[in-house]
């Protein structure tokens, strides 16, 4: 593959509705700078697939304009875009052998029969697949299909590749190791990739940036390690990794922290990131790996809890408990081989430093 | 490469001629197919009740038809000792049998007109040659009173000069076999005649022609119907569902019309002082006598059975275009190809089974149409079916008509295998 | 319980001996006005005068036929009594699927004590067939063309000059009465018809008369289709059964009149099915004598313009059941329309109709 140089996108106040009476997308504004690997990430129907369609073309914008590389597109037909997709069930030409599948764009494009077959030649290489090119796409593996989807959105070397849940029909272990390998195709030629997913290991494996939809919104747009770490508010907190929830309401505010009584009278420290002011109902969130058993004073948080169950899975024990009137407050506990005096039924104590648990929006 | 006996690798008997048995000492081949036997039984059990339904009421008529096509007992059931003494008589002679061919029809006529079989010989006879019908139910009536000394040359000639010519024991002669291809070939406008078998005189010759037009215009009614029905199911296809059931019902609708009723429908659109000529008159497109002639001919017929036909088309091509999932357009789009180059050589492709299966149900009920070509064909729209339909119900010669049906039926199973050859019928799908 | 079923069966034996079970009569016609016509001038009658009896109707007539070779093979004939056209007759009593009928024997004489078969006369055309009307096959035309100024045809024909009467025509799709008027009108004098037509000669003559109007005739198959065609404009004049003309212009009232000139002459009546239990042929011919007897076939004639068969009939045909009109003037019997009408040689379109019908569906077709 030549050295590519990715486009650059923007959305600008974009809005979709099918109905005419309910916004799948409420006023987008989004900014891709060339080369990055933007993932749009978040449950069914939360509108990255609608944003991901509208930047295709297959699905006009109801308002705002799309921008490639500083030209609105929302007037271009989507073949005229030079957009390499990669669908969710691959879409290969299932009445073509998988070169003939790979020549497509460039025949489209009318390039002489020797060069398409050098690039055809080529983007099998890159994928692993040199050998398979006279092969019916029926007759290759879930996987194999799937390299070749990704090597058709190259061939005809696009600036900007669009991924719709790629990786969805695989199995577990076939994912993983296509993750790493899109990945590395990405670093390698330098494309532009936006990639739809609802699997947020996915979306943290991969991407340079993040960006969390739900109900049409983007709610967070950030690095994969921020998103995680300082979750702007609590759908993020509960969509990325686990998370334990404690409600309550503001007490006071000092700065960066906030004291905030439990329901069960129980005062936390907490990082305040999104709460309306003292009084106001709020959420607690709080990573279950940040919570230690080795308690000591001079912790932000010191509370009691009982224990209901506990879970092993090697490189770490699951503990549940009952903290604060929560009976789902989940810890987890690093297996380094000491022996620990953990019984079910056991009434512990635990804590955490304020700056592990932010006080975000108030969920029902 | 194994150059010994490669077929025998997995058992090898030659080299271990140690056999697998189960743990009774069974041979394990032996318990396996004891296993599989029960197996198809239970399957042959399944399916025997539709085996035998399809047996009587498909395969039984068939063969009856088969037969019927060649069958001709009937001259030497009806006048056995006549057909036996005219095996010596040879019509080349160019003299009529002696005394004793008619004493031996008189003999045989006796017992066929105590049985009333005479009259049903005549008609048979008289599809060969015109005249045998009113021939043998003059001699039958007069044979009652003969008494068997005035059964002379003189006599019988005196009934009907016709016992006085060659031909007309000539055809008796010719036609004495119990089997005749005489059927097949009038259904091929051929004939058999003392000099052997030969093509019939120009202004008989009808049933090749129909075939070649029942072809020409199945085919041609196959295409309408591709034509009309291949948008209307893309368009199906792509609707959300409510509007596709809709759709849908539009489409099937003629299904719950009488076939009577539409052909008429037709009629009263089509004919030169119908709606359609009514309307290109007033818009002054068509003078008052430059009429557009659009029934009773073969245009009529190739509207009234694209009609009737066009849901078989659509049926299958939208089940078929259905499965066919949108992202392989937006995917051909997305690198590059136009909004036609993304249908013809992505979308398109992927229906020919459903136009091979469409194409293939539509060509067949069309080839074996026969009610709506009667109503709006006209002479030049009708097919060999309607031919077949005159044969069985106003003629009677089902001999002629079992003949045509078992060559039409032989014309569609070699396209069947020329489809296969060419299309291949693994390539049709109905959804 | 036992001396209830004891009571049923005898209450059953009894009925049965009193002559008075129920039986149903299966009786296939053609439908329509026709069934109409007979269904109140013998049906209707005769089921008054035998409550025993239940007729069903059947209007099968047109595949009367085949349908009937069909029961016969089967070895199952389920109809009792069909209506057919004297062809038919002939045929299926050549085939053996007809009763022979003792004319004198089965039927009523006619009220003077002439006997059946010579009150019928020529009319009984074959051993199987009972005649009921005569009907003809003749020409209608539109009153109101404009092309043939004020001209009217009178003459049979007119048919084949599309000089002075343009427009389209409608014969029937077989050559039967077709091959008879071509002749006729290209020379042939009336005795003389059946002998041209038995030779080749014959033959091309009368299709290249046909020839001259080919592509100006529509063909029909169904009696229906030329009033149809006629009322919808779509022919200026056309073939069909002088019943059907009958009903399209006094009683639809159409602009359309009749061409009394070579009407054919044409027979409808009954045959028994051969292979009758002898118990439904006793009831069959007990109708039978009933509904063919000299004033059930006048009051057909009340009801549908055909003549009936019977010589003794024709002084008691009186007027239209419902319009009221004379029904005799309309009668293809009427002297006054009876002027020059042509004979169907039934004998020798029994012999013709195969090679013909093939000779003239290759000229259709070519």
């Amino acid at each position: 593959m030549t050295e590519t140089k990715g486009a650059a996108v923007r959305y600008e106040n974009v809005q979709k509705s099918y109905d005419g009476e309910t916004l799948v997308v409420k006023n987008l504004n989004l900014d891709i700078p060339p080369g990055e690997f933007l993932t749009m990430l978040g449950p069914s129907g939360s509108g990255k697939t609608t944003c991901l369609m509208m930047l295709a073309g297959f699905e006009p914008a109801t308002h705002g304009e799309i921008f490639l590389n500083d030209r609105p597109i929302n007037n271009v037909q989507p073949h005229k875009r030079g957009i390499g997709m990669v669908f969710q069930n691959y879409a290969l030409f299932p009445h073509m052998s998988v070169a003939e599948n790979l020549a497509f764009p460039l025949q489209v494009r009318g390039m002489g029969k020797a060069e398409q077959e050098e690039k055809v030649k080529r983007a099998l290489e890159m994928v692993e697949l040199g050998h398979f090119g006279s092969r019916r796409p029926a007759q290759l593996s879930g996987g194999q299909q799937q390299r070749v989807a990704v090597a058709r959105a190259l061939v005809f070397e696009p600036e900007l590749v669009l991924m719709d849940e790629p990786l969805g029909a695989l199995d577990k272990q076939l994912r993983e190791q296509m993750q790493y390998e899109i990945k590395h195709i990405h670093d390698n030629i330098g494309v532009t990739i936006v990639y739809v997913t609802h699997d947020q290991t996915e979306a943290l494996t991969m991407s340079d940036r993040v960006a969390v939809f739900n109900d049409g919104v983007i709610q967070q747009l950030s690095r994969p390690d921020v998103l995680y770490e300082d979750p702007q508010n609590s759908f993020v907190a509960q969509f990325i990794g686990e998370n334990n929830k404690l409600s309550g309401t503001v007490e006071s505010i000092d700065g960066e922290t906030c004291a905030v009584r439990l329901d069960d009278g129980t005062m936390l420290k907490a990082d305040a990131v999104n709460i309306d002011g003292v009084g106001s109902r709020t959420t607690i969130s709080l990573r279950p790996e940040r919570v230690e058993f080795d308690t000591h004073d001079a912790m932000d948080n010191l509370v009691s809890g009982q224990i209901e169950e506990m879970i092993y899975l090697g490189d770490h024990i699951r503990v549940r408990m009952t903290v604060a009137g929560n009976n789902e407050f989940v810890v987890k506990v690093r297996n380094r081989g000491e022996k620990r005096d953990l019984k079910t039924g056991q009434t512990v104590e635990i804590g955490w430093a304020a700056g592990d648990c932010k006080a975000l929006d108030a969920v029902a | 490469m194994n150059t010994q006996n490669p077929a025998s690798t997995d058992t090898g008997p030659d080299e271990n001629p140690q056999v697998l048995t189960t743990r009774d000492g069974i041979p394990l081949k032996v318990s396996l197919a004891r296993a599989l036997r029960r197996e198809k039984l239970r399957a042959l059990v399944l399916i025997a009740p539709l085996l035998l339904f399809v047996l009587i009421t498909f395969a039984a008529p068939i063969a009856d038809m088969l037969f019927r096509s060649v069958e001709n007992g009937i001259v030497s059931e009806t006048l056995p000792k006549t057909v036996e003494v005219l095996a010596t008589w040879d019509p080349e002679s160019g003299e009529i049998p002696d005394q004793a061919a008619f004493t031996a029809l008189y003999e045989d006529l006796k017992v066929a007109v105590e049985e009333k079989t005479h009259t049903r010989l005549g008609s048979r006879l008289n599809y060969e040659a015109s005249g045998m019908s009113s021939l043998f139910r003059k001699t039958g009536r007069r044979i009652g009173r003969m008494e068997p000394a005035d059964a002379t040359v003189e006599r019988f000639i005196d009934i009907d000069k016709d016992w006085g010519t060659v031909e007309t024991w000539a055809v008796l002669k010719r036609y004495s076999p119990t089997i005749t291809p005489g059927y097949f070939l009038n259904a091929a406008d051929m004939q058999l005649t003392a000099e052997g078998v030969e093509m019939k005189p120009e202004n008989e010759r009808i049933y090749l022609y129909l075939f070649w037009r029942t072809l020409f215009l199945s085919l041609t009614i196959t295409s309408t119907c591709l034509l009309l029905g291949y948008p209307v199911a893309f368009l199906l296809a792509a609707l959300p569902a409510r509007s596709a059931n809709l759709l849908m019902i539009l489409v099937l609708l003629p299904f719950w019309t009488s076939l009577l009723v539409r052909t008429s429908a037709w009629k009263v659109l089509l004919q030169q002082q119908g709606v359609i000529n009514d309307f290109l008159v007033w818009t002054g497109l068509v003078s008052d006598a430059g009429r557009l002639v659009m029934i009773n001919n073969q245009t009529g017929t190739i509207i009234a059975m694209t009609h009737i036909l066009l849901p078989f088309m659509i049926l299958p091509l939208y089940s078929v275009m259905k499965t066919i999932s949108p992202s392989y357009v937006r995917a051909a789009k997305s690198l590059g190809a136009t909004d036609w180059t993304a249908f013809w050589r992505v979308y398109f492709p992927q229906t020919v089974p459903g136009i091979g299966a469409g194409a293939i149900l539509v060509f067949i009920l069309a080839i074996g149409y026969y009610i709506t070509p009667e109503l709006v064909g006209g002479t030049d729209g009708i097919f060999i079916s309607n031919r077949i339909a005159y044969h069985i119900s106003t003629s009677l010669n089902w001999g002629l008509a079992a003949a045509l049906g078992v060559i039409l039926l032989l014309a569609v199973m070699l396209l069947f295998y020329v489809y296969d050859k060419i299309v291949g019928i693994d390539n049709v799908k109905l959804g | 319980m036992k001396f209830k079923t004891l009571l049923l069966a005898g209450a059953a034996s009894a009925m049965m001996t009193s002559g008075a079970m129920a039986i149903d009569l299966t009786i296939v016609s053609w439908g329509g006005a026709y069934s109409n016509s007979q269904n109140e001038a013998y049906h209707k009658p005769y089921m008054a005068a035998n409550p025993g009896v239940n007729i069903i109707n059947d209007e099968s007539s047109a595949e009367a036929v085949a349908k009937l070779r069909a029961m016969n093979e089967a070895g199952n004939v389920t109809w009792d009594l069909v209506d057919v056209v004297a062809s038919d007759a002939i045929r299926l009593c050549d085939e053996g699927l007809a009763e022979e009928i003792n004319f004198d024997e089965a039927l009523a004489p006619a009220p003077d004590g002439t006997p059946a078969s010579e009150d019928f006369g020529d009319l009984i055309v074959s051993d199987c067939f009972i005649p009921q009307i005569v009907y003809s096959t003749t020409f209608g035309y539109r009153s109101d063309v404009e092309a043939w100024n004020g001209r009217e045809p009178d003459d049979i024909c007119d048919v084949f000059d599309l000089e002075n009467f343009p427009g389209k025509r409608s014969l029937e799709k077989r050559p039967i009465n077709n091959m008879e008027w071509a002749l006729l009108c290209d020379g042939v004098a009336k005795d003389d018809v059946y002998d041209v037509l038995e030779t080749e000669e014959g033959v091309s003559r009368a299709l290249a008369k046909l020839e001259t109007i080919k592509d100006q005739t529509i063909w029909w198959t169904a009696g229906a289709e030329t009033p149809q065609l006629l009322a919808d404009g779509e022919v200026v004049i056309g073939s069909t059964y002088n019943g059907r003309l009958f009903s399209l212009i006094e009683e639809q009232d159409q602009p359309v009149k009749m061409l009394w000139d070579a009407q054919v002459f044409d027979l409808d009546g009954w045959i028994v099915p051969a292979g009758l239990s002898d118990e439904r042929k006793a009831a069959v011919m007990d109708y039978l004598k009933f509904a063919t007897d000299t004033q059930r076939l006048a009051d057909q004639a009340k009801y549908i313009s055909y003549g009936p068969a019977r010589k003794s009939s024709a002084p008691l045909v009186g007027k239209h059941a419902e319009l009221g009109i004379d029904m005799a003037p309309h009668m293809p019997t009427d002297p006054k329309n009876a002027t020059n009408t042509f004979l169907y040689n039934y004998e020798w379109w029994a012999d013709y109709r195969d090679d013909l019908d093939a000779k003239f569906q290759a000229w259709l077709a070519g």
